[in-house]
């Protein structure tokens, strides 16, 4: 009897191995992503995230699914400190965080709406977007000159230029920079890590509370597995 | 004083109702033979994970609006807004994914020990009912958050029904309530989810337990516990006591009631169940994009078609079937075929030897082969399609049906090894 488990736990494994060369497309994006390495506990790096989302994202894409008091409590920012510094639109604090971009001019001016970024680190992963805001480039076949590596053809235009400046791309798909900006590469990248941060935070914003309930509810059932296994075991005393 | 204040309510009772004898029946006096596996705690755990769905999903329905405008948002904000709605939407979308592991598990501890076999024919048809629901609960509940990968999975479902000659057409029409999906469809599907489909599968869960303790467990040696009356010396008998519904018809051997020890055994699967649930639940919910797919992140959009469209992971299998036909009405066929072959099992199997340990290496073989082939079906399901994977596909199919088509040639007179009379210490 072990021996059929053990034949059929080893097929079903070399079936599966088999195919895994096939499975690299069936989840996740298909073009190369750099690691983002951001982290949903640095607060500071989550609330400078905040201030890029809404200095430079929020006038075309919403947060239509986060409120603002949410997230000012989430990252420890103060409700004062918060209308002052984060809220422009002039919304109440426990509203959603969207903007006023008529929708069906900007699918013209854009060629489509731009989208609701809430849910965009569970659409596509985190290291997608901290690869994505770094590969823009000169491309002037384009309506605002830029194009993207990551997401060819993108209708957006590089909005981040100022601080990053711009790169061109040679015939082997390899980017290099251009133009400078404001910051340096490395700077800048800190910019775009603490940006995909804040956005893997909006996405989920319950992760980090899930996660640490998790250690405790396991916590708990190993506790309980060992109970009911020595229960089990006395009760069994008499069948034997 | 307490004591007698409840016995007597309970005599007051069962005078009206028989709850004690029903309990006796079915739980307390209820033989199970002594020797269930691992294999044997997926019945119990597909009751938890079933009452884990309906309770979860009563919650959900409380704060999901089924609307083609509100369903996504509505979901957004049970994930947000909602007292641990996060908690409670993860158990059902990790307890749709749980449910069907269960019950393949299940399955496959039936096939092993030949529990579909004569007597327990309509026991097994009870258990095909239920998976066919339990397909048709599943696929109505994927559309329910309305993103995008829930409208063309869908689409691509319904669109199948288009194949069939004739009334093709009508059929997807009458299906959708609309000619694309819409908040119509949407509204139809959430009412068989939350309504229908649930009732169905308590009645026919009812059914299956009832058509069980009618005809009695089998077990992993697949020995006949039940002995004609009067064949088995009274010092051999089972030492405890069942419900006389059983012991006036059979001797019974090496049984035991099934409360207490099967209820604490299980018991103890529930915890180990719980530990491997709570961690995918709480660490992995989205189940490697396998239990919530990437895009449904993004609402429905009949204008946006998702790169690779793939039903989710269960219905994998029968998906590759599917697909493995070029012609759509034929791969239809062929998808519904494969379904009906597991109901039909009982009579493509014409042995009377019930466990594996007692069949022929033959069969042995078969019965991996079939398991490697159903995974491999299933793994390709989620993929894209290819030549080479077509060719696995094809391969594995074929290793599906032949599975049952074999089995009827050679179960007739196969070579078994001699069953014993009674389970061995």
């Amino acid at each position: 009897m072990k021996n059929l488990i053990i034949a059929a736990t080893f097929g079903i494994f070399v079936g599966l191995a088999t195919l895994t060369p096939f499975s690299a497309s069936a989840a996740g994006p298909s073009v190369p992503v750099d690691k983002a390495n951001n982290d949903l506990s640095d607060k500071e790096s989550l609330k400078k995230g905040f201030k890029t989302y809404i200095n430079y994202c929020l006038g075309c894409h919403q947060l239509q699914y986060q409120r603002y008091n949410r997230t000012f409590t989430d990252l420890g920012i103060d409700e004062a400190d918060g209308i002052a510094n984060y809220m422009y639109t002039g919304e109440n604090p426990g509203g959603h965080i969207t903007n006023t971009m008529p929708k069906k001019d900007a699918a013209k001016w854009f060629g489509s709406t731009p989208p609701d970024l809430t849910l965009e680190a569970r659409l596509r992963s985190p290291d997608w977007i901290y690869t994505y805001l770094r590969s823009f480039y000169i491309d002037e076949s384009r309506p605002f000159g830029v194009n993207n590596t990551t997401f060819k053809d993108v209708g957006m235009p590089h909005v981040l230029q100022d601080l990053q400046g711009i790169s061109t791309k040679d015939e082997y798909g390899k980017l290099s920079p251009a133009m400078g900006g404001t910051l340096t590469a490395e700077e800048y990248d800190v910019v775009v890590r603490d940006l995909t941060n804040f956005l893997e935070y909006v996405g989920e914003p319950n992760k980090l509370e899930r996660k640490a309930i998790g250690y405790w509810v396991l916590a708990f059932l190993f506790f309980f597995f060992i109970l009911t296994y020595f229960l089990k075991k006395e009760y069994w005393k008499d069948v034997h | 004083m307490l004591m007698k204040l409840a016995t007597d309510f309970m005599g007051w009772i069962d005078k009206r109702l028989p709850v004690t004898e029903a309990w006796n029946k079915h739980v307390g006096q209820y033989p199970a033979p002594k020797n269930f596996n691992f294999w044997y705690f997926f019945g119990s755990l597909a009751m938890l994970v079933l009452v884990n769905q309906i309770l979860t999903g009563i919650w959900l329905t409380m704060n999901y609006e089924p609307s083609g405008d509100g369903a996504f948002a509505s979901i957004e904000y049970i994930m947000r807004d909602v007292d641990y709605g996060w908690l409670l939407r993860y158990m059902h979308s990790t307890g749709a994914s749980a449910f069907f592991v269960v019950v393949y598990m299940h399955m496959m501890r039936g096939l092993m020990y030949g529990s579909y076999q004569k007597p327990r024919e309509l026991l097994w048809i009870f258990g095909m009912l239920i998976y066919l629901v339990l397909m048709a609960e599943a696929f109505m509940g994927y559309l329910l958050p309305w993103g995008n990968m829930s409208f063309w999975g869908a689409q691509v479902i319904i669109s199948l029904f288009g194949a069939i000659p004739i009334i093709g057409d009508d059929l997807t029409l009458w299906i959708r309530g609309d000619y694309v999906i819409s908040g119509a469809t949407l509204n139809r599907f959430f009412a068989l989810h939350v309504i229908a489909m649930p009732l169905v599968l308590v009645i026919l869960v009812f059914l299956h337990i009832l058509a069980l303790h009618e005809v009695g467990s089998n077990n992993p040696e697949g020995v006949d516990t039940k002995k004609p009356k009067g064949s088995v010396k009274p010092e051999e008998l089972s030492k405890f006591k069942f419900h006389k519904q059983y012991t006036d018809k059979y001797d019974i051997v090496d049984s035991i009631p099934f409360h207490p020890y099967y209820s604490v055994k299980d018991i103890m699967g529930v915890a180990g169940f719980l530990i491997l649930f709570c961690w995918v639940m709480f660490f992995f919910p989205e189940g490697g994009g396998y239990f919530i797919e990437a895009p449904n992140f993004t609402p429905a959009n009949s204008l946006k078609t998702p790169e690779h469209i793939a039903p989710v992971w269960y219905f994998g299998p029968f998906y590759t079937i599917l697909r493995v036909v070029p012609d759509k009405l034929g791969g239809m066929l062929l998808m519904f075929a494969a379904i009906g072959m597991l109901f039909a099992l009982p009579w493509f199997d014409r042995g009377t030897v019930k466990s594996v340990r007692y069949r022929s290496k033959l069969h042995l073989v078969n019965l991996i082969q079939f398991s490697i082939c159903f995974v491999i079906l299933g793994a390709l399901g989620t993929m894209p399609a290819s030549p080479t994977a077509n060719l696995i596909g094809v391969i594995t199919t074929c290793g599906y049906f032949g599975f049952f088509i074999s089995l009827w040639f050679y179960s007739k007179n196969e070579n078994t090894k001699p069953v014993p009379e009674r389970i061995a210490d």
